[in-house]
């Protein structure tokens, strides 16, 4: 860009110049306005109520995150190529029933297997919309929209009346979310070594780098050379196995499981995703953001109690928070943009 | 690129390819756009093979054999009952097609709905005259609808993000209303005209207002300046912005009109039921839009029409219902309506493969015969020229 005409600024400049844009990249990144916001409620119902960060606050706060955690992750996988996935309440429904049953029918199945079982039925349900979205090349609202639907119906068809209780479930099953390993609820470290396995995978990795081609211009991602059906087919299927994880772990974690389990939670989930800065259309954000904002979104429900906040105030304030994470993107997107095209202007 | 080729060789024998003169070239050329273009389908058949007729010919097809084969299908109290129970959805169907041909979205239709319904609950309880009640709580359906619209067309926010976040705000505002009482106590008049009945057809006296409402959208998207011109929005904004369409200006009264007539849905929701919740209609967004799609909507944008939509709506309203008179679970049967949509949508993609694989298959048997060197030379200045 820079050519011999026009000279590079002094070293001084430079330097001058190098410092605040550090800060200035700090700033912008996408995950702060969640991170600020989460730090800042933490404080302030502290500062009222110093029950709230009471260990068993703290494993409370993290156990109701979890399952949301998990899900935000896979989803942001999914929004970050430009596609969307609806069935994810509707899959993690589906698999803490057949969770639940096959601790009921198999005594004595061991925990793993559970837990593969339950991965591989999402992996078979998040590779269902998968291939409807790049094989037949149609959005993906309308087929996630449609088999949350089929899903459901499913889990209803299957499940009719039964229900199963923690009762039915062996007690190690059950201990994994009591149990603490230095005040991490061992539900929750799984949820963080996902958040990491993703987050490492997403920033360093070539297919990784791609979902973020891909969400930016597809047309250009299909022309540099990305298999771009195949890679939306992983996130797909990635998102697939995260719901799986997320509906065994919630068959631990609550105490029944039946029909209607996780009906209502995609929207949550894209919300969550959203405000931990993923833009809802695709090429920028973080797994490590999203999960943020499932966390910011699950502990403002119990920091409003803590502040003896109406609860019927919660579900409003929610919507106030996703709408304020859109407003400070939008400026922020505003801003880099003008900036960008004053420093274009004083290179050519 | 085979395409443009092809009905050269069969139109007539080439000179050499190095004596065409620019002149014959253009000649050529036109009749070339001429034999390969006439794809499309003109005049009646148009109308009566279209993707509306079909929806059309299956909500037919399905009421005549729902007639035939189920035992208390054909009488007016099926009747009644359906309409009743689809109302809601073809209310909010009805602006959310336009909406949706814009290539925007509105998933807050649901919680408006609600929003709605609560604030008639609390103000009936209130003491104010119903009159009142109904113009606040309609009032109110249009101030949401206009801020859906002012942070999507003013500000310029992505629409399904910003109605995620006012679907929680609305809803959580619903709850802040009402909380967790109910209101049913409303005047015993108004709720019997609502499930009331035009003398013995079994047809909803209220049905009368959602023709109303269906025939105001129907004309306002078919048959005005500003209906045409949300197609051109929908196909590209760009355009439209440059043809002198005012796009942000569309976008707000759409949104307003989704706002306004989910009122309408939530004031009928609340009438029918005599019950005034929180949680009234909720869930109802994706039900719409899975409607909107299946009547032939593109969620792109772009396509779609009024006709499609009714019929969408209906023949998921009565496949619902007739499965429920065979003692079918309700709650099973959601798998019909997502099998629908998915059905509805990838069905065209395939028939457009299958079309275009017949297509290649043809071609490949024209094109060997064709020399090599003529084919290339004689489209070459055909592609520079049509541009």
């Amino acid at each position: 860009m820079t050519t011999a005409p026009t000279r590079p600024p002094g070293k001084a400049e430079r330097i001058a110049s190098a410092a605040p844009s550090r800060l200035g990249a700090f700033l912008r990144l996408r995950e702060l306005p969640v991170t600020v916001a989460l730090i800042a409620l933490v404080i302030i119902t502290t500062v009222v109520n110093p029950l709230f960060l009471s260990p068993q606050g703290v494993k409370d706060l993290l156990l109701n995150a979890t399952i949301v955690i998990i899900l935000a992750v896979g989803q942001a996988l999914v929004i970050i190529t430009r596609n969307v996935d609806l069935s994810v309440g509707s899959i993690l429904g589906l698999v803490a029933f057949g969770t639940g049953t096959l601790f009921a029918t198999v005594p004595g199945i061991p925990i793993v297997v559970v837990f593969l079982a339950g991965m591989l039925l999402g992996a078979l349900l998040g590779a269902i919309n998968g291939l409807l979205v790049t094989v037949a090349k149609v959005p993906a609202l309308v087929i996630t929209l449609g088999t949350l639907y089929i899903y459901r119906g499913l889990n209803n068809a299957w499940a009719g009346g039964t229900q199963y209780f923690a009762g039915d479930r062996p007690d190690a099953f059950g201990s994994l979310s009591v149990d603490t390993v230095l005040g991490f609820p061992l539900i929750t470290l799984i949820a963080v070594v996902v958040v990491v396995i993703v987050a490492v995978y997403l920033a360093g990795t070539r297919p990784g780098r791609d979902l973020y081609a891909i969400g930016s211009d597809p047309d250009a991602a299909k022309l540099f050379g990305i298999p771009v059906s195949r890679r939306v087919f992983l996130a797909f299927l990635t998102n697939g196995v995260l719901a799986g994880l997320a509906g065994v772990l919630y068959a631990s974690r609550f105490n029944s499981v039946g029909a209607t389990t996780g009906s209502g939670l995609e929207l949550a989930v894209v919300a969550a995703a959203v405000v931990g800065g993923v833009a809802i259309f695709g090429g920028s954000g973080s797994v490590v953001g999203a999960a943020m904002g499932a966390l910011l979104l699950t502990t403002i429900t119990s920091a409003l109690t803590a502040l003896r906040v109406d609860k019927f105030w919660q579900e409003a304030i929610v919507g106030v928070l996703i709408l304020s994470a859109i407003i400070i993107d939008r400026i922020a997107s505003v801003r880099s943009a003008r900036k960008l095209r004053i420093s274009e202007a004083r290179n050519v | 690129m085979s395409e443009p080729s092809s009905p050269i060789t069969r139109s007539s024998p080439l000179p050499p390819a190095d004596k065409i003169s620019s002149l014959d070239t253009r000649l050529i050329d036109t009749t070339k756009t001429l034999t390969t273009e006439p794809k499309g389908r003109t005049g009646a058949a148009r109308i009566l093979l279209g993707r509306d007729a079909i929806m059309i010919y299956l909500l037919l097809a399905f009421v005549l054999y729902a007639s035939i084969a189920i035992p208390r299908f054909a009488s007016p109290v099926t009747v009644g009952f359906l309409l009743l129970d689809v109302i809601p959805v073809l209310l909010i169907a009805m602006p959310m097609t336009l909406v949706i041909i814009t290539g925007e979205i509105d998933l807050s239709v649901a919680s408006i709905a609600g929003l709605t319904s609560a604030l008639m609950g609390v103000l009936w309880a209130s003491g104010l005259d119903i009159g009142l009640v109904l113009a606040i709580s309609l009032f109110a359906g249009v101030v949401a609808g206009a801020f859906n619209g002012f942070l999507i067309a003013v500000v310029g926010l992505p629409s399904l993000a910003v109605t995620i976040g006012t679907l929680a705000l609305y809803r959580g505002l619903a709850l802040v209303v009402i909380g967790d009482n109910a209101v049913a106590n409303f005047p015993p008049g108004l709720t019997a005209f609502f499930t009331s009945k035009i003398g013995g057809t079994g047809i909803p006296t209220v049905m009368i207002g959602v023709v109303a409402v269906a025939l105001f959208f129907g004309v306002l998207l078919h048959l005005t300046p500003f209906g045409r011109g949300l197609y051109a929005i929908g196909f590209s904004k760009e355009a439209a912005t440059f043809v002198g369409i005012r796009v942000a200006r569309a976008k707000f009264w759409l949104y307003v009109g989704t706002g306004s007539v989910s009122a309408l849905a939530g004031i009928y929701w609340t009438l029918r039921y005599s019950s005034a919740r929180s949680d009234n209609a909720s869930g109802l967004e994706l039900t719409v839009i899975a409607a909107v799609l299946l009547g032939g909507v593109s969620i792109f944008g772009g396509k779609g029409s009024i006709p499609g939509v009714i019929a969408g709506v209906l023949l998921i309203g009565t496949i619902n219902f007739s499965l429920r008179l065979e003692r079918i679970s309700d709650v099973v049967l959601i798998i019909v309506t997502g099998s629908l949509l998915i059905a509805s949508v990838v069905a065209p993609s395939v028939f457009e493969a299958l079309q275009r694989w017949r297509h290649g298959r043809r071609m490949h048997k024209t094109l060997p015969q064709v020399p090599a060197s003529g084919a290339t030379s004689a489209t070459a200045p055909g592609v520079q020229e049509r541009k």
